[in-house]
């Protein structure tokens, strides 16, 4: 099948939900490659980090140690992709001592209830 | 219904891949399609042909061929995830495909709906 | 939305995570290891129980069975299906989240 198998004209919500922390696994890592990749699809993306998915935004990660890629500067990166929509769920976010000067990139954060009615209004759920 | 399923876990560790094919064969015989099968993460490991499960146990690399041939299904490896995992077109199962992480966009964009399996 | 949960909620915090952030009218349905949160005797069957006002929760059949929990008591208003009824629920709903 042809990358242009589909309607250019069709927009649909996609949403991207990062719940987990990165390193220990490689979800988060290569979920930012599915995020980066639908940039270029001129869809309605959103990102959602909750749980431990909000360590991945946290500053000062140095990874020189475990010789592994220090990925956390690519979410800076996302607005020039026209991925702006980032929402960060306040009660993870507490629940693990943070705030949002701990975070080394602009987000919106959200109490649970504003969250899940933005969670509710999606057309395409991809979690990792 | 036009079905996409993403699957993010190889055979065997996980139950997703399994979880995943029992799905497709249900929206099959309800007689909705499966569009497209993208597996990504370790999800690629169902692509490997070499997989050589005990004789009582259940192949899932050849079901998903066997899907793929019977029902007309894209199944489609992602090309960053297997090449990092060694899943190269010589280990590729009949029915399998590798290509970019833009075919798991597509899924969404052309499909009515985009389940997704892992852990 | 319809939303799945694969993880025993006895292990992980899914379960919890999905019932917090779910939107009220929401299907949950829960399969793999999660099917081991609709046990009545359980743990979390409070938190389950105490949300049936808010979802409507299924668990996948074939999933309780292998786990031997075919005859066990769940949890009162949880709905059994299988793999052709989760079929059905993620048709009739817009769009399905899986909680991992």
């Amino acid at each position: 099948m042809e990358e242009d198998d589909f309607d250019p004209e069709v927009v649909k919500r996609f949403l991207f939900v990062n719940r987990k922390a990165p390193y220990g696994t490689v979800y988060a890592l290569e979920s930012l490659e599915t995020v980066l990749i639908s940039a270029a699809f001129d869809q309605d993306v959103s990102v959602v980090f909750a749980d431990d998915g909000v360590f991945q935004l946290k500053k000062g990660q140095d990874t020189t140690g475990i010789n592994m890629k220090n990925f956390s500067p690519t979410f800076r990166a996302l607005e020039g992709y026209d991925v702006e929509k980032l929402y960060v769920e306040k009660e993870s976010l507490e629940a693990r001592g943070l705030t949002e000067d701990d975070l080394v990139v602009d987000v919106e954060v959200l109490n649970s209830e504003e969250l899940s009615k933005i969670m509710a209004a999606q057309d395409v759920v991809i979690t990792n | 219904m036009k079905f996409g399923i993403l699957v993010n876990e190889g055979p065997f560790t996980h139950q997703a891949s399994d979880s995943a094919y029992q799905f497709a064969k249900a929206a099959l015989e309800k007689g909705h399609e499966v569009w497209r099968v993208f597996f990504y993460h370790d999800g690629v490991n169902n692509g490997n042909k070499l997989s050589e499960p005990q004789a009582d146990d259940r192949n899932l690399v050849k079901l998903w061929s066997e899907l793929a041939a019977e029902h007309n299904v894209d199944l489609v490896v992602c090309v960053a995830a297997a090449l990092r995992r060694g899943i190269k077109d010589d280990v590729l199962a009949p029915g399998f495909r590798i290509s970019g992480l833009g075919q798991l966009i597509e899924a969404g964009i052309v499909g009515d709906r985009l389940v997704v399996f892992g852990d | 939305m319809l939303h799945t949960v694969n993880k025993s909620p006895l292990e992980r915090n899914t379960l919890e995570s999905c019932l917090r952030l779910a939107a009220k009218g929401s299907a949950i349905l829960l399969i793999e290891d999660g099917v081991y949160g609709a046990l009545a005797g359980g743990q979390a069957a409070e938190k389950i129980s105490g949300r049936m006002g808010d979802f409507t929760f299924y668990a996948l059949g074939p999933d309780l069975a292998a786990r031997g929990l075919s005859e066990a008591p769940l949890i009162d208003g949880i709905k059994i299906v299988d793999y052709g009824g989760f079929v059905d629920l993620a048709a009739e709903r817009e769009a399905q989240q899986a909680w991992l």
